[in-house]
């Protein structure tokens, strides 16, 4: 039996089309769980070769209309059962698919897993093995460096903070079960529990900053709100100018939840529900309340467009009462014309700070300070893009995410009173996935924390 | 000059509880075999603590017993305490030590060597391995010579010397050249093992001082008796037949005053003061090092153990040094308790010569010279029963070899001995190796309750565990399955009956119906108690019971395990040519290649624990391995 694989195919860069590829022994399985074909039959019952029109689903919300290819072991590239999921090729849409074919049971494969295992599976001649060893061993180290170089600093110091805080309470455990005469759980139930709600905590924190990395990869989910005639479309019109390539346009198609990029200037802006900006000029009013909410859930970014010629009235306040005011930036549009709302009228209405920008869409006045404003809210003047970094990050968010439902494994094992022996299965869980992040493994960790920290016996 | 020769199969050096083992199976399979000692007096001696077990190691002595080794039986008869540790802990951490009557433990183990049909005792030191070469050039083993001249031809020798090498031993200022005991230390076979190209390194390990039991007053101190219902080691022991009067240990505490007194002597110390060289262990600390390291720790626990029943000594676990003895008598003194104490044998550090790391095989055969295995401290673990494991399954591969069979090699997922052993072969260890809980990646499945269960087929196949007690096991293991799948398959209905009984047990009600295996796991309710509405019960054996309801009340954590224990399997069965060229994989990373050099791994999966060899260094050895693969 082989593990299931998955990775984006093409390359995590703009493009019309993009391909997720599954390889292993449950990759229909997988692609079972998350796929629904027009025809309303099951993966499993399909045969080879085929290809299939449908939809991706996470759970009950449609991510992407796909086509996706069938092929049985051993007539694929890797000689193991693969499915290819052919998607939209924005990156937030074929990164939402992976990470929906991760949740189903595939793994994120290592750099170069796929022609390793097409050559171990025989299907790659001998005369490409060099080629193929040069080709792992470059690709690790090209995302080990870049892993280090990204890590170092304050969510390198965390990670390593995280660490050796459950490295010690594994060691107190591991210690006090060799020498149950020297070294005494009492009481440690309680100590423990409250340290692995912090590391909860922290790691939460951490998966919500990882987010952070994924803006700049994946671009920012943007949402623009507005009164109709605030000038939202001539907002879009302005950020989507001719002199900025449209990434994705795929409006009209059948699905509710439309996106366009916009590249600015290295930052990718993705951009939800314009169509319902373009078609009604208002996103509240087309798609009701509860929809606009759910966009704005999902939403990294929200502007918020004032038209400052006219005063603020009760759409208004039923927008900005929509909003996260620490993710919005408000801009105050038609400042060509006669100005009557000032930032303090809105601020007494929103009780708390928020970016404000005078722009003038009609004019073209405004988009170099927003996206000033954008680089500074979100990365604080730094921007790098990087095919490698995204992917090192996916690997990184996801080992997260593992040392995260381990540390509520602990805390269940300590709700359900198993003994003690039993937490440190998943907190070491949680110290080697911690440890993926950073690089490092666990090697003879724990045997050198209990003896430097612990006084044993004899 | 005219010598003497002697023919036999297999020659043991060294009676510890390696040789003991070594021999003891060898013997039993067949093979003509002869074991040496500096001293018959002191066959299976224990220099150190006066017990057998303890946490992880009560599960090598529980393995070693179903692989069809002696040191379980051995100890279930000449014990004078039990306790079985950590049972408020999971069933995976239980472990059994006993205080054993020295004297009486040497006395018996010698006893089963004399009467071993196939073995001879001799005494005499070993000095030199003698070989002859082998057909690939390497020296393979032909006999040993003894001091006196005399010549063993053998097929294959054991290595079982413990601290003999090179002994020396270290008192405060005064350092003598002997073994353990002042036993004469054992001074000429590491030249010949450097002749022949083994590497040998120098290791320390310590022992406390023992004192006069009348010196002491233990009113002052906590008594520790032995558990009520006491527990065998082996598996063949029959639990009703040991049930004996057990004898008591003691506990008190180091205070201020006896840390100030160490303190102040520090300089004094051998090894603060740079005299010696070797690497001691850091589970054994010195009462020296525990003061230094941990110096916020106000007081330090000692364990007062009597030696045996027909001696006053007593052991002072805890308190091991190497301060001059004027120190020792005046911080011993600041102990309450022992504030009379007259010291029968002081404290001693040791040093030894043991094989360097890397120079062992799986099967505990050393590389760079055929048909030469080794066992216990001499490979650089300590304990007495790591010793007695490495030397059951030296004792068994050297047959296993001489037989033209493949070599029982246990892995990380069948047994701790194959986590001891693994860990030895791939691990450059620093420190003289312990075994530990923590060690076992999967010690849920490996727990001292089902050694038998797990191992027993094993000693079958090699021929140390006879049909009637393989049968036994199997027996047990139909009795469980069977009352596993009865529990899980007889479902309860919510009758009255049923709710009275569950509502009198402090039991939430049933809506639907379950499983007596989901009741089982409900914690007030246990198999005793739902006796009662479990109509078709059959009785059962104790043994069986405990293995029903582990199964039943861990099942989801034993999955767990099972199925990380398929992924390791799966790289531990991917071998790896014992003549491979690493200097042909080119995209090898060069640390990666040096240590795959040195330890020479026989799978993927060994390759893989490896420290310095990454993840793609793995991949690039697959990929590597299926090229030659294809080019044959």
């Amino acid at each position: 039996m082989t593990d299931t694989i998955a990775a984006i195919a093409t390359a995590l860069s703009p493009s019309g089309i993009g391909i997720i590829r599954i390889s292993g022994d449950e990759a229909f399985e997988v692609a079972n769980r998350i796929f629904k074909a027009k025809s309303g039959k099951s993966i499993l019952e399909m045969s080879s070769h085929t290809v299939h029109y449908g939809h991706i689903y996470d759970e009950k919300e449609i991510i992407d209309e796909v086509m996706v290819l069938l092929m049985k072991a051993p007539n694929s590239f890797t000689m193991e059962d693969t499915v290819e999921i052919d998607c939209h090729g924005g990156v937030y849409v074929m990164n939402r698919i992976l990470q929906t074919v991760l949740k189903n049971g595939a793994r994120l494969s290592e750099p170069g897993e796929f022609t390793k295992r097409a050559f171990l599976n025989g299907r790659i001649d001998l005369t490409k093995a060099e080629a193929i060893m040069d080709l792992i061993q470059s690709k690790n180290e090209a995302a080990r460096k870049n892993s280090m170089t990204h890590l170092k600093g304050d969510l390198y110091r965390k990670i390593k903070a995280l660490r050796e805080d459950i490295i010690y309470e594994i060691a107190f455990i591991e210690s006090a079960l060799d020498d149950p005469e020297h070294i005494s759980l009492d009481g440690f139930h309680e100590r423990l529990f409250e340290k692995s709600l912090n590391i909860i905590a922290v790691i939460e924190k951490l998966l919500n900053s990882a987010d952070n990395g994924r803006l700049i990869k994946e671009g920012i989910n943007t949402v623009i709100v507005g009164k109709p005639n605030a000038g939202k479309s001539s907002f879009l019109n302005l950020l989507l100018g001719e002199d900025r390539a449209i990434v994705t346009d795929i409006a009209g198609t059948t699905r509710d939840t439309l996106e366009e990029s916009v590249y600015l200037n290295g930052m990718t802006l993705n951009l939800i529900d314009t169509a319902g900006i373009r078609e009604t000029e208002d996103v509240v009013e087309k798609i009701g309340v509860n929809k606009a909410k759910e966009a704005l859930e999902k939403a990294d970014l929200m502007v918020y467009i004032v038209d400052s010629s006219v005063s603020l009235d009760k759409s208004d306040r039923e927008i900005i009462a929509l909003l996260d005011m620490s993710k919005t930036i408000i801009l105050l549009n038609k400042s060509d014309l006669d100005v009557v709302v000032s930032e303090e009228d809105i601020k007494k209405i929103t009780g708390e700070t928020a970016d404000f920008l005078t722009i003038s869409a009609k004019e073209k006045e405004g988009l170099e300070a927003f996206t000033i404003l954008i680089k500074e809210k979100f990365f604080s003047g730094q921007i790098s893009f990087d095919d490698e970094v995204t992917i090192s990050s996916l690997r990184q968010k996801e080992a997260l995410s593992s040392a995260l439902h381990s540390m509520k494994m602990v805390q269940q094992s300590l709700e359900d009173d198993m003994p003690e022996d039993f937490y440190s299965i998943d907190l070491m869980n949680a110290y080697a996935c911690l440890g993926e992040i950073i690089g490092e493994e666990v090697g003879e960790d724990l045997v050198n924390e209990i003896f430097s920290k612990f006084c044993m016996g004899k | 000059m005219p010598e003497a020769r002697i023919k036999t199969d297999i020659c043991v050096v060294g009676a510890g509880h390696a040789g003991c083992e070594a021999a003891l199976a060898c013997a039993r399979l067949g093979f003509d075999t002869t074991i040496f000692t500096v001293s018959v007096e002191s066959i299976a001696l224990m220099p150190c603590n006066p017990n057998i077990g303890g946490t992880s190691k009560g599960h090598l002595v529980r393995e070693l017993d179903a692989l069809g080794g002696e040191m379980g039986k051995n100890i279930d008869k000449t014990f004078i305490q039990s306790k079985m540790l950590n049972v408020s802990k999971g069933p995976a951490v239980h472990s059994l030590r006993a205080q054993a009557d020295k004297a009486d433990y040497t006395r018996s183990m010698r006893q089963v060597l004399e009467n071993q049909e196939n073995l001879t005792i001799k005494q005499g030191e070993v000095c030199e391995i003698l070989t002859e070469e082998g057909a690939d050039g390497k020296p393979v083993v032909c006999g040993v010579r003894i001091f006196t001249g005399t010549i063993y031809e053998c097929k294959a020798v054991i290595l079982c010397t413990g601290t003999y090498l090179k002994a020396r031993c270290l008192c405060g200022e005064s350092i003598t050249y002997t073994g353990p005991n002042g036993l004469q230390a054992a001074n000429h076979l590491t030249e010949s093992l450097e002749k022949l190209g083994v590497k040998l390194r120098r290791f320390k390990t310590g022992t406390p001082a023992r004192m006069d039991k009348r010196s002491l007053d233990f009113s002052k101190m906590e008594e520790q008796v032995g558990d009520e219902k006491i527990i065998p080691f082996s598996f063949s022991t029959n639990p009703a037949d040991i049930q004996r009067e057990q004898v008591s240990c003691y506990l008190t505490y180091t205070n201020e005053k006896t840390h100030e007194i160490i303190r102040g002597n520090l300089d004094r110390s051998p090894i603060y003061a740079g005299i010696i060289e070797g690497t001691g262990p850091r589970y054994c600390p010195s009462i020296e090092d525990k003061v230094v390291k941990f110096a916020d720790k106000e007081r330090h626990q000692v364990f007062i153990e009597p030696e045996g029943l027909y001696t006053n000594e007593m052991y002072v676990g805890g308190m091991s040094s190497s301060l001059p003895e004027d120190v020792q008598i005046a911080m011993y003194r600041t102990v309450p308790g022992m504030e009379n104490c007259r010291i029968v044998r002081n404290a001693y550090a040791i040093e030894y010569d043991c094989l360097e790391s890397g120079e062992l095989t799986p099967s505990l055969e050393i590389k760079n010279v055929g048909n030469l295995f080794s066992a216990g401290q001499f490979n650089g673990s300590s304990g007495y029963e790591e010793a007695a494991a490495q030397g059951l399954i030296a004792g068994i591969n050297a047959c296993q070899m001489l037989k033209g069979k493949e070599p029982l090699i246990l892995d990380r997922s069948e047994a701790y001995i194959g986590v001891l052993i693994d860990d030895l072969v791939t691990k450059d260890n620093r420190e003289p190796y312990r075994m530990m809980t923590s060690r076992a990646e999967y010690r849920l499945l490996l727990r001292q309750d089902n050694a038998d269960l797990r191992l027993r087929k094993f000693g079958h196949q090699v021929g140390l565990i006879s049909d009637e007690q393989y049968n036994h096991v199997l027996e047990k293991e139909e009795q469980i399955a069977a009352e596993v799948a009865r529990l899980k398959e007889t479902k309860i209905g919510g009758n009255k009956e049923v709710q009275a009984f569950l509502e009198a047990h402090g039991s939430a009600a049933l809506r639907t119906a379950a499983s007596l295996a989901e009741l089982i796991c409900r914690p007030e309710l246990d198999y005793d108690v739902l006796a009662e509405i479990d109509k078709d019960r059959q009785p059962l054996s104790e043994e069986v019971i405990e293995q029903v309801l582990i199964n039943i009340k861990y099942e989801g954590y034993i999955e767990r395990q099972l199925r990380q224990v398929e992924q390791f399997k799966k790289t531990e069965k991917r071998r790896i040519p014992a003549d491979i060229d690493y200097d042909d994989i080119s995209s090898l990373r060069l640390e990666a290649r040096q240590k795959l050099k040195m330890f020479k791994p026989i799978s993927i999966g060994q390759a893989s624990r490896i420290s310095g060899v990454s993840p793609a260094d793995v991949s690039v050895l697959l990929i590597y391995l299926e090229q030659m693969n294809r080019k044959n």
